[in-house]
C-alpha cells in the first residue's frame, strides 16, 4: 500500500514508515506510555479489500515506534489533553471496522487545530457585544475561540470527573465516561462562557473531521479512517468510473500522494 | 486622506459572473474599465493539487473571512439581531470571481410565469390568492426579453444539457451535451417515470465536452472529480469567470483588475445627482484611493450591494413600519433550501458517490413555477425537485446515518460506515416569496473593522413557505419511495428561519422592477435616482425563483452590460420609461 511514497527518494523514514515497523497499544496513551510517543495499532490493507490486522504491543512504544509530530502544541497540561484523548475514543471508538479515534491521532489532529487559524477563530466575526446564552438559532456567539472552548471543556470534564467520581476521566470506566459526556451534550453542564452542548458538538465535529480528513491534518492516521469508510481520496477523476453500476473499493491516497509526493 | 486616481469610464465593484460579465462587455467594447475585487488574486493554479474536504468544506477557503465584516440578523422588527460570526454559517464567496467560482453548475431558467409572478397569478387565480404582506412583483421585463441575454451568458458558459420537456422550447439547443448518467440517477428518473412525471438531465456549468466559448476560452470535459461545489476546478472544467470572463476581460489593456480592493463607498455628488465613483481601501497596505468614473457599477453579492447604496446614503432606505422607501425592501433568497425533500437508505445497493460533479444530477419541472394547477392548494409557486450526484468525501459521507441514530459511539460508527454510500436525497428548490416584514437595513450595534455598521438582515418565513415546503416534501417523499429505498425519511419543515446563511443565494433589496415605488432599479439595473449608476448581480430579484439564481445573474449582467454601451454611448439619463404609477421625477 506504501508504494506511492517516497518512491526513489533517499531513505526517509515517513510518518507510514514508522507504523509499519511500530506497534502500540491505543492504550498507550493514557497512563505510563503517555511519553513514550503514542501511535495506532498497525492498520494493514490488502490491495482494495478490508482486512484489517491489528497488532499490539501492550508494553508500550519503542523509541523507534515514535512519530516525531506527535506532540502537544497547544495543550499544555497533560491531564487535559488525557481527557480529551479519552473523549475522542469514546465518541470514536474502535470496534470490528477498525480503529478508533486515538489510533488514527485524532487527539493531535485537534491539538493542532487549536493553534489553526479554525482554533483561533481568526475568520470569525469577533467583535461585541457577545451574548453566548443567545437563542440557540443564532449560531455560536461566545466570546471564547474554538481552542479556549476545547480547553475549557475539557477542564470541567476533568473536574467533574474528580469531584463526582473520584478520579481523573481517562481512568473511568467506559460507562461512566459515556455518561458525562452525555450530561455535556444534554447541556446539563455549566461553563462559563459557553454552553456545555456546543463544547460538545464542537468536539464531536473535530473528531470526526479528524477521523476523516486528510492524513496531512494529523489524523486519518495511515488512511485508516478513508479504509473503513472506503473513501479512495483525491484523483484526477473518475470520468471511466462514473457510470459504472457496480461500488469501486479502491486503495486510498492523499494529498501527498495526490501533489507527487513532496519536493 | 484617500489619494484621489486618474478617472475612467467605468468602475465595478465584484468579479463574479455579475461583475466579471459587465467587466468583459465593456472591455471588448474598448471603455476603459477599472474592477474592484475586495479579495485576493486567485488564478487555475491556486485550485490544482488541493482537493481537501476539510480545507475547503469544513473551514470554508474560499469563502469570505468575517472578521471585519459580516451581516446581523434577526426574524422579526422587534427583536436585537445578532451578528452571524462563523463562516460555518455564513458561506458568501470571495476572491477573484467571486461565489461564481465555488458554485456547483446547476442551471436553470427561471420560467415565464416568475417574471410576471404577480400579473400571472391574479389572472389565474385573483388577487386575493396573495396573501396580504407578500410583496409579490414583476421583474419589469418578460422571458422573451430575457431569452437572448440567457443565451448569451449559456454559450459563454459551455452549458451542457438536453431540453427540458416542460420548459418552453429552445431557440437553439445547449451549447453541449448533458452529462453522464449514473445509477443514481437512473434510478430517481425511472422512479419519477413510473409515476408520470418527466425527469430530464440537469443542465450543467460543468463541461461535457472540450468547448471554446464566443470570446475564445477554452474550456476542458469535466472529470467528475468531485471537488465541485465549494472549491474551485482544477481543470476549467467547471464554468467559472476565472476562466471566461475575467480571462477575457484581462486580454484587454483598457482593463484593469485590483485586487483587495475593498469598496467602502460610492461617491456620490448630491446636487448633479450623480455617482461620481468609488472609495476603496487597498487591504494590504491599508491606503484608501478614490477611483473617478463616469460610470459606476456595483456588482457584488446582494449583502454589499444594499450595504453600499446605504453606507453612501444613495436611495430611499425601506422602513417596514410605514412600508415606504424602497432600498432593501424586498430582501429574499432561497432561504428556504434547508428544507429537504426525502432522504433514502438502500440496503441492497451501494452506489459510487464519492464520484460527481457539482451539476451531475437528474431533475423534473412538473413542480415547477405555475406548471401544476395551485386552485386548490395553499401557496403560489414552485421548483425543480432533484437528486444530486455531487461527490462526497468522507466527512461528508460520515452523516449519512438514519434517524434516531446517535451522533456518536458505536453504534453510529458501526451505522455511518454501513449507510456512507446507500444514502440518497431528493430535494425541492421552491420559490422563496419577499413579504413586507423582511428587508435589510444597516444594523444600530455592531460595526465592521472601519466602524461602519454591519448590514442588519430582518427574515422569517411566510406560510407560503412552509406550506410550498410541506408540498415538496410530500412529492420527494412519494418519488424517494418509488425509488425503493429501504427506509424513507420525509424532511420537516422548520418553525422559523434559524440565521443559517448556508445556502449561499441571498438576492433582492435592490429590486429591479418598472415602477420606482417598488424597484430601485429598472431592467437595465440602472438606478431609477441615479442615471450613471448600475447595480448588477442577485440584488435585483424581486423575489426568488423556483430555481438557482446563477444563469438569471448572468443574463441580467449581460442585459446590464448593454445598457451600460447604451447609456454611455446613445441614450441621455434614463434608459427605461418608468411607468406611471411613479409620484415624482
Amino acid at each position: 500500500m506504501a508504494e506511492h511514497d517516497n518512491k526513489g527518494k533517499e531513505k526517509v523514514f515517513s510518518r507510514r514508515d514508522f507504523l509499519k515497523t511500530s506497534g502500540v497499544a491505543a492504550g498507550g496513551i493514557v497512563g505510563g506510555a503517555m511519553f513514550g510517543g503514542v501511535v495506532g495499532s498497525l492498520y494493514q490493507s490488502d490491495e482494495g479489500t478490508q482486512t484489517a490486522e491489528t497488532e499490539t504491543d501492550t508494553e508500550g512504544a519503542s523509541s523507534e515506534g515514535e512519530v516525531l509530530d506527535d506532540a502537544r502544541t497547544y495543550f499544555s497540561r497533560g491531564e487535559d489533553f488525557e481527557t480529551l484523548s479519552a473523549a475522542t475514543e469514546k465518541i470514536y471508538p474502535e470496534d470490528d471496522n477498525g480503529p478508533g479515534a486515538i489510533e488514527l491521532g485524532v487527539p493531535y489532529f485537534i491539538d493542532r487545530q487549536c493553534s489553526h487559524f479554525w482554533g483561533r477563530n481568526s475568520r470569525e466575526y469577533m467583535m461585541g457585544p457577545f451574548d453566548y446564552t443567545a437563542a440557540e438559532t443564532h449560531g455560536i456567539q461566545s466570546k471564547m475561540t474554538r481552542a479556549e472552548t476545547l480547553l475549557f471543556g475539557v477542564r470541567r470534564m476533568l473536574e467533574i470527573s474528580r469531584e463526582e467520581h473520584d478520579d481523573d476521566f481517562a481512568n473511568l470506566d467506559e460507562d461512566t465516561q459515556i455518561n458525562i459526556l452525555e450530561s455535556f451534550e444534554s447541556g446539563d453542564v455549566d461553563i462559563t462562557g459557553v454552553r456545555s452542548e456546543d463544547f460538545f458538538a464542537l468536539l464531536r465535529n473535530m473528531t470526526i473531521q479528524g477521523v476523516y480528513a486528510d492524513p496531512v491534518y494529523g489524523g486519518n492516521r495511515d488512511y485508516g479512517g478513508w479504509r473503513m469508510i472506503e473513501f479512495p481520496g483525491p484523483r484526477m477523476g473518475w470520468g471511466n468510473d462514473i457510470e459504472s453500476e457496480d461500488f469501486q473499493v479502491i486503495d486510498p491516497e492523499g494529498l501527498r500522494t495526490y501533489q507527487g509526493g513532496g519536493m | 486622506m484617500a489619494e484621489e486616481l486618474d478617472k475612467v469610464d467605468v468602475v465595478v465593484v465584484g468579479t463574479g459572473w455579475a461583475g466579471g460579465i459587465v467587466s468583459a462587455e465593456l472591455a471588448k467594447a474598448g471603455k476603459n474599465v477599472v474592477a474592484l475585487e475586495k479579495g485576493e488574486e486567485k488564478i487555475r493554479s491556486d485550485y490544482i493539487g488541493v482537493k481537501d474536504e476539510l480545507r475547503f468544506d469544513n473551514r470554508y477557503d474560499i469563502m469570505q473571512n468575517l472578521k471585519g465584516d459580516t451581516v446581523t440578523s434577526r426574524n422579526e422588527i422587534d427583536e436585537t439581531a445578532m451578528p452571524i460570526r462563523s463562516p460555518q454559517t455564513m458561506q458568501i464567496g470571495i476572491d477573484t470571481g467571486g461565489a461564481s467560482v465555488h458554485w456547483a453548475g446547476a442551471t436553470y431558467r427561471y420560467w415565464p410565469y416568475e417574471f410576471e409572478m404577480r400579473t400571472q397569478t391574479i389572472d389565474r387565480y385573483g388577487e386575493e390568492k396573495i396573501p396580504d404582506e407578500m410583496n409579490l412583483q414583476d421583474w419589469g421585463i418578460t422571458y422573451e426579453e430575457m431569452e437572448p441575454y440567457y443565451e448569451m451568458w449559456e454559450d459563454t458558459a459551455g452549458i451542457g444539457g438536453e431540453q427540458d420537456p416542460l420548459a418552453p422550447e429552445r431557440n437553439k439547443p445547449w451549447p453541449n451535451p448533458p452529462m453522464k448518467e449514473t445509477p443514481s440517477l437512473k434510478l430517481f428518473k425511472d422512479a419519477a417515470s413510473n409515476l408520470g412525471l418527466h425527469p430530464y438531465q440537469l443542465a450543467a456549468g460543468n463541461m461535457t465536452e472540450n468547448y471554446e466559448n464566443p470570446d475564445g476560452e477554452q474550456l476542458n470535459a469535466c472529470m467528475y472529480c468531485s471537488y465541485c461545489t465549494r472549491h474551485g476546478c482544477d481543470f476549467d472544467a467547471k464554468s467559472d469567470p476565472i476562466a471566461t470572463v475575467v480571462k477575457t476581460a484581462k486580454r484587454h489593456d483598457n482593463f484593469e483588475l485590483r485586487h483587495k480592493a475593498n469598496a467602502r463607498r460610492v461617491l456620490y455628488d448630491e446636487d448633479e445627482n450623480r455617482a461620481t465613483g468609488v472609495l476603496y481601501v487597498d487591504e494590504n497596505s491599508g491606503e484608501e484611493f478614490e477611483q473617478p468614473a463616469d460610470v459606476v457599477v456595483l456588482a457584488a453579492f446582494a449583502f454589499s450591494n444594499n450595504r453600499l447604496l446605504m453606507l453612501s446614503d444613495i436611495g430611499e432606505q425601506y422602513d417596514p413600519e410605514t412600508e415606504e422607501g424602497t432600498l432593501g425592501r424586498n430582501f429574499n433568497g432561497q432561504y428556504n433550501h434547508a428544507f429537504h425533500g426525502a432522504t433514502g437508505f438502500f440496503e441492497n445497493e451501494k452506489f459510487n458517490l464519492y464520484m460527481g460533479a457539482g451539476a451531475l444530477g437528474a431533475t423534473l419541472s412538473d413542480y415547477a413555477a405555475d406548471n401544476f394547477d395551485h386552485s386548490d392548494l395553499d401557496f403560489i409557486g414552485g421548483g425543480a425537485i432533484e437528486l444530486r450526484q455531487y461527490g462526497f468525501a468522507a466527512i461528508s459521507s460520515s452523516n449519512n446515518v438514519p434517524e434516531g441514530t446517535p451522533g456518536w459511539g458505536k453504534e453510529y460508527k458501526d451505522t455511518s460506515l454501513h449507510y456512507a454510500y446507500r444514502t440518497l436525497t431528493i430535494w425541492y428548490t421552491a420559490n422563496a416569496m419577499s413579504y413586507s416584514h423582511n428587508y435589510v437595513d444597516l444594523d444600530p450595534n455592531y460595526s465592521d473593522q472601519y466602524g461602519d455598521p454591519l448590514l442588519r438582515v430582518t427574515y422569517k418565513f411566510g406560510d407560503n413557505e412552509r406550506n410550498i415546503a410541506q408540498f415538496g416534501i410530500e412529492r420527494c417523499t412519494e418519488i424517494m419511495e418509488e425509488m425503493g429505498a429501504d427506509i424513507v425519511e420525509p424532511g420537516s419543515v422548520p418553525d422559523e428561519f434559524n440565521h443559517s446563511y448556508t445556502g449561499g443565494h441571498y438576492t433582492g433589496g435592490v429590486v429591479m422592477g418598472d415602477d420606482p415605488e417598488t424597484s430601485v432599479v429598472n431592467s437595465y439595473l440602472q438606478m431609477w435616482d441615479v442615471d450613471n449608476l448600475f447595480v448588477v448581480g442577485g440584488s435585483a430579484f424581486p423575489q426568488h425563483g423556483g430555481h438557482h439564481p446563477t444563469p438569471t445573474i448572468g443574463a441580467l449582467a449581460y442585459r446590464a452590460a448593454e445598457g451600460i454601451q447604451m447609456y454611455m454611448d446613445e441614450v441621455e439619463g434614463q434608459l427605461v420609461q418608468a411607468n406611471s404609477r411613479r409620484r415624482s421625477v
